[in-house]
């Protein structure tokens, strides 16, 4: 199934790059997601089956899968919005859509992958892609952030193959020839301690850039600040989870080996600098795009922190990761809207927008609710489980920094998503504002429901697959 | 053999931070492919006849006669000065690479492993620290775009040294080395050339908090 998948959206792709008719564009977008979730009825129900000697299905890859399926509809569906309200020059239209299905496919293709090698190559194949969709707008803001994100990644990548060159070395010991999670996974005892150190040095640094953690989380605030809200959501959620994956995997096969406490401690590190770094921008940017960036950012290092603190911890990063992915999704579709109506990002432009766009408004005031994890969020189960982890691994000097922390997000991000809610806005024209269709929002709130179901009332297959996942960790 | 192509790359780096002119960068660099070129040919003969073309094929006419060509059309194009404009005296910058390579060589000599050849690494490590510091030091563009080739240089180097068990990762590296150069130079000849008048790096300084 991978393989035809494979060949039908690379040929959709190719497809919408060199016909700029609107009708087929959407048709075949419409055969994409049907290809994609067939791809992920099919290797929900053939888990753990290898196909083409580089794919397996596991727990993880299906639910990230899953996730990446559901969030895709939307952003279709939101991408044409944008281009039915804002301009639409056919060739541009063309190549953004065939970046859009490329980005998904190499996805898919590297949550599926059991090859540290083959999760590289996919990994590589979503910076080109993304950099078609950042630079949509043409013009020379989106080129800077282009450019910055194409050369953090090519270097972040280059990074990742540095560490899988070390991990060669490391396993050389133990006579393996081939790259494959399982494989390393069985034979982690038997590595060569100081290469497999450096290959986790260079290998986590390297996905940091896609997972958005210190130190190369700048790229990807550009990346989701410049491009268009849909593809933005695309990068603030399906995009990060790349990054996770690739930690996750090896990360996986570290916590077999005696270098177990020295990884967590830079988990630990990378994940307290993030939330730090998240809390000092966020009380200062003034763009909505970049706060919810920041977000994004803050989330990730709580995600680490999870892993970092064992236990409990791996279900909750993982039902973390879950939840942020649906989440913050819904803040940027819906900051498409706000842009509409304000024509600018800024905090400073904006207020009063309750009046302008109900559905819209309450979609922002819920989701601030969900975003920073107030409890019915589901965000708040994930969060507190954290937390429990944390506390139970006895970090709590690390555990009070963290709580510190998130207060000032949370007061930073409710001054400034309240200021657009209810406060008028300075010179503000009412007479151009264009009638936002109600029905617009119904995904937002669809995925909000969702956040908070998936918390609160987990599905017993939902919990069952987690606990796949994280099953070979120690207990 | 080996040894001495190995060493003559390791002085093409000082000799990089020494000169002040791009066009002395770019053959430099075509330099360094011929060099990555013995190195494959000697380190790879015993592989099968596909690889060892696959890899003389990139260093030879990617490494040697595109990229130079390609760099040379984009600095014609855009009208780039042909100053690299560093931030630090060159006496400064060949101190700084002198430093680098003997950390290197101090780093490669506390590590006792069978499996791995010294003077790879060596290298290797040079020309990843290199290449970070030339992005860091230089004012223009194009020379980040340099830093990274150097880079790729280094990590080409460093995947012969592991080449002989995975030939796999060799070819995945040149993969990426081909993947990612274009993409760095096919944005900056087509996009940044034309939009952006001074190509320094001042010019991308908008997008912050």
């Amino acid at each position: 199934m991978i393989g035809i998948y494979l060949i039908g959206a690379v040929f959709i792709s190719l497809v919408l790059f060199f016909n700029r008719n609107k009708t087929l564009n959407y048709l075949l977008l419409t055969a994409f997601v049907i290809l994609q979730w067939g791809l992920t009825i099919y290797e929900y129900n053939h888990r753990d089956i290898r196909e083409l000697g580089y794919f397996t299905p596991d727990a993880l890859a299906v639910i990230f899968l899953t996730t990446l399926s559901l969030i895709c509809i939307p952003a279709f569906w939101h991408s044409y919005i944008y281009f039915a309200k804002d301009k639409d020059v056919p060739r541009e239209r063309s190549i953004y859509f065939a970046a859009m299905v490329m980005l998904l496919t190499a996805l898919s293709a590297a949550y599926l992958s059991d090859n540290i090698a083959i999760t590289w190559i996919f990994v590589e194949i979503t910076t080109l892609s993304s950099s078609a969709l950042i630079y949509h707008r043409r013009n020379v803001r989106t080129l800077e952030g282009t450019w910055k994100y194409v050369f953090v990644c090519s270097i972040s990548i280059t990074f990742v193959f540095i560490g899988i060159l070390f991990l060669t070395v490391a396993v050389q010991q133990a006579g393996i020839k081939d790259l494959n999670y399982k494989v390393l996974l069985s034979n982690a005892g038997s590595f060569n301690v100081f290469w497999l150190k450096l290959a986790f040095l260079f290998i986590f640094t390297g996905f940091t850039s896609k997972a958005g953690l210190v130190p190369m989380y700048t790229a990807g605030i550009d990346a989701k600040d410049k491009a268009p809200s849909p593809a933005g959501a695309l990068f603030g959620s399906v995009l990060m989870n790349v990054g996770f994956i690739g930690i996750f995997r090896f990360y996986e096969i570290i916590s077999h080996t005696s270098i177990f406490p020295w990884a967590n401690n830079i988990l630990l590190i990378s994940g307290i600098l993030s939330i730090f770094v998240a809390t000092v921008y966020m009380l200062k940017v003034k763009n909505f795009k970049r706060l919810f960036a920041y977000s994004s950012v803050e989330h990730s290092g709580l995600i680490m922190l999870g892993l970092a603190g064992g236990g409990i911890g791996y279900y909750a990063a993982i039902l973390h990761i879950v939840l942020h992915s649906f989440a913050k999704s819904t803040m940027f579709f819906q900051i498409g809207q706000v842009y509409r109506i304000y024509k600018s990002k800024s905090i400073y432009d904006a207020g009063d927008y309750f009046k302008y766009n109900l559905a819209g408004a309450l979609v922002l005031l819920f989701g601030f609710f969900i975003v920073t994890a107030m409890p019915p969020s589901g965000m708040f189960v994930s969060e507190f489980l954290i937390f429990r982890s944390l506390f139970e691994s006895n970090h709590l000097w690390l555990l009070a920094i963290v709580l510190l922390l998130l207060t000032m997000i949370i007061w930073s991000f409710g001054k400034n998503i309240f200021k657009m809610l209810f406060i008028k806005a300075v010179d503000f024209n009412e007479k151009t504002i264009e009638k936002i269709s109600p029905a617009e929002s119904l995904s937002q709130y669809i995925f909000l429901a969702l956040v908070v179901y998936l918390g609160l009332n987990p599905p017993a297959v939902f919990v069952n697959l987690i606990n796949t996942a994280i099953q070979h960790f120690p207990k | 053999m080996i040894n001495i192509l190995l060493i003559a790359f390791i002085i093409s780096l000082v000799h990089m931070g020494l000169s002040k002119r791009l066009n002395t960068y770019i053959s430099v660099l075509a330099f360094q492919g011929i060099l990555l070129f013995g190195v494959a040919f000697i380190e790879l003969i015993e592989i099968n006849v596909v690889n060892l073309l696959f890899v003389l094929l990139e260093t030879i006419v990617f490494k040697t006669i595109a990229i130079p060509y390609f760099l040379n059309y984009v600095i014609k194009k855009n009208k780039i000065t042909r100053e690299s404009d560093p931030f630090l005296p060159d006496f400064l910058s060949v101190v700084i690479i002198t430093t680098i390579i003997i950390g290197s060589f101090l780093l490669s000599n506390t590590i006792q492993d069978p499996h791995i050849r010294k003077i790879f690494f060596v290298t290797a490590l040079s020309a990843l620290f290199t290449g970070l510091y030339f992005i860091i030091s230089r004012k223009k563009i194009i020379t980040h775009v340099m830093g990274f080739l150097i880079i790729e240089n280094g990590v080409f180097v460093l995947s012969l040294a592991v080449g002989t068990e995975m030939p796999m990762l060799v070819n995945i590296g040149i993969l990426l080395d081909i993947f990612a150069s274009v993409l760095l130079l096919g944005v900056f000849v087509n996009k940044i050339g034309d939009i952006l008048k001074e190509q320094d790096v001042d010019q991308l300084r908008n997008l912050k908090d």
